[in-house]
């Protein structure tokens, strides 16, 4: 019984994953369950008094509004993350990138190996979260479960995205700038706090180019039962052109930086 | 089993490997050898199919790393220059997860990884994690790992540097085995007697080219005197002799810390010297080895 090589190469991730998982998880949650907490209950209590507001965030109580969004956000650090340092690391002298080089596996193969690993570390992640909010009242929806995979797919297509990008990389000295200068503007005006409607609308436009937009406004969507058809298929398109991007030019540079 | 013919490497507009012939055949233990720099790393890359040819051709199994990279790489085992372990899996899990690179079958996969750590005498490690270990051991570790897939043809890049005198005897005759069973073996080395004891035949590389390649026993013969005479002089000093000892011995080589004088009689040579009330701080006579090729032939010694 032959197994695909692609996960011939995520096991090697497990192997590591198997002794550090239960800190791992629980430290990945902790960021959202403070943002649900802080924010839901800090800011919603003085936004849920305000009529105006309740109809911009569509008449729902403002922690009905941050929650599905988080889970989006929340796949997009742990994605964007572990195709930073992580992946350096398997370039960098004592590789395991480097390592399955030099064994049958092509760098294609180590690339799709690598796509199922970020799948699974973001849809462990990402589960997380959705257990949390279907917890709580406010947020209790069967529509969390339809946009675990939404969210999902956002983390895989940051995670494709920096990879391409970390493995044309000699050193991880520019990789802090990446999550101040790139990850916590989108996580701030990503829309999963408020509307990109009530930016400014010289800003709002970069909102709709980032594929965290399109799964905040999905994965909402899903869980207020609002999602349409035509929209839905434009926030999926948007997240699969991304993920088919970065995926190519990953499967470019890794060829590159194997087999010089 | 291996044919290089002309073979280039360029990284940008430098070229590494600068057109050599190589012929491997079954069965045979072959060593690259040659100062830092030399271009043996980069060959063994492209031989290992991580590294693409610039020009020239090569062929391995009578295949084309180009287009059977993979196959190819199936079928050799790699011990880089640089141990790329999992330092933070247990020593019994990297070897394991190696394996099953090569889509062998998780029990399989265990049960030569068991095999092998007794083989590198790292058994009783078999639970600790890499970081672990000492320099020597993992490099230990690495070349059990390069065996998980039983290979055909293992390549060896410096398989020895770092570790102690007696991990090298070992290992040495762990490689005999693996040659006896019929493992073809390439390596490079910067320790002559190391390519003494284990090639068959050998190159000399420098500054990307093959400068000399035959039996080691046959190079000696070739490039070198029977005997060597070597003198140290008090330091700095040893340039001033030159003249004095200019017509003694085939022929002289001044290194800053000691004069070589080659000839068929070392004692002989050491009767001369003194004959010239010429008083050395001490004396050696000792049998021509590979160094002295080395030195002969590119005018720098090997390990600076
Ligand atoms: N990836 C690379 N990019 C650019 N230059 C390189 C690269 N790899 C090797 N070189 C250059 O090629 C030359 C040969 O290097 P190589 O590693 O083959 O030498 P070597 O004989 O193995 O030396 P050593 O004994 O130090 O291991 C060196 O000048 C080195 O700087
Ligand atoms: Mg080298």
């Amino acid at each position: 019984m032959s197994t695909l090589p692609s996960v011939r190469v995520w096991e090697s991730h497990l192997y590591v994953m198997r002794r550090i998982w239960k800190t791992d998880v629980l430290l990945n949650l902790l960021q959202p369950v403070l943002f649900i907490l802080g924010m839901g209950l800090g800011v919603g209590s003085l936004v849920d008094r305000r009529v105006e507001s309740a109809s911009t965030l569509g008449d729902v109580p403002y922690l009905t509004f941050l929650g599905p969004g988080l889970m989006a956000t929340t796949a997009m650090m742990i994605g964007a993350f572990e195709a930073l340092w992580p992946l350096l690391g398997g370039f960098k002298w004592g590789g395991s990138f480097e390592a399955m080089a030099a064994t049958e596996l092509t760098p294609q193969q180590v690339v799709r190996g690598e796509v199922l690993w970020w799948t699974t570390r973001c849809g462990i992640s990402v589960l997380g979260v959705a257990v949390v909010l279907l917890c709580i009242p406010e947020t209790r929806s069967i529509g969390i479960v339809w946009a675990v995979p939404v969210a999902t797919a956002c983390g895989v297509a940051f995670a494709a995205l920096t990879g391409s990008w970390t493995s044309t990389r000699e050193f991880d000295n520019s990789f802090s700038n990446i999550s101040r200068l790139v990850i916590t503007p989108l996580f701030l005006f990503g829309g999963a706090f408020y509307p990109v409607s009530s930016l400014p609308d010289a800003i709002e436009p970069i909102a709709y180019v980032t594929p965290l937009w399109h799964a905040v406004e999905l994965c909402r969507d899903l869980s207020l039962h609002r999602a349409g058809w035509g929209e839905s298929l434009v926030h999926v398109s948007v997240l699969v052109g991304f993920i088919v991007v970065g995926w190519i030019m990953c499967q470019r540079n890794f060829a590159k930086r194997l087999h010089r | 089993m291996i044919v290089g013919e002309n073979l280039v490497k360029r990284f940008g507009d430098f070229e590494a490997v600068r057109g050599i012939d190589i012929r491997i055949e079954r069965g045979e233990s072959f060593g690259f050898l040659g100062p830092n720099g030399a271009g043996k790393s980069s060959t063994m890359r492209m031989i290992g199919c991580v590294s693409p040819v610039s020009s020239g051709s090569l062929r391995i199994f009578g295949l084309d790393p180009a287009s059977h990279g993979a196959e190819i790489r199936a079928r050799i085992g790699v011990v880089p220059q640089l141990d790329n372990l999992d330092t933070e899996l247990k020593l019994i899990d990297n070897l394991v997860v190696y394996g099953r690179y090569f889509d062998i079958p998780r029990k399989e996969c265990l049960r030569r990884s068991e095999e092998l750590l007794d083989f590198v005498q790292l058994a009783d490690r078999r639970n600790d994690i890499v970081e672990t270990l000492s320099g020597g051991m993992k490099r230990r570790l690495t070349i059990a790992r390069s065996l998980i897939n039983q290979p055909e043809l293992l390549l060896l890049d410096e398989p020895t540097t770092g570790l102690d005198p007696q991990a090298r005897h070992i290992l040495w005759d762990r490689l005999y085995r693996l040659k006896q069973q019929g493992v073809t073996l390439v390596l490079t080395t910067h320790y002559m007697d190391e390519a003494e004891q284990l090639c068959d035949r050998l190159v000399v590389m420098d500054g990307g080219r093959i400068v000399a390649e035959g039996a080691p026993r046959q190079l000696i013969v070739d490039h070198s005197s029977r005997e060597v005479l070597e003198l140290r002089f008090p330091a700095g000093t040893n340039a001033d002799f030159e003249s004095a000892l200019a017509d003694i011995g085939d022929r002289r080589e001044v290194l800053p810390d000691r004069v070589l004088i080659y000839g068929h009689d070392g004692d002989e040579l050491l009767r001369l010297v003194h004959a010239r009330d010429l008083h050395p701080e001490s004396a050696l006579v000792r049998r021509s080895t590979l160094e002295d090729v080395f030195l002969r032939l590119t005018g720098r010694s090997l390990v600076e």
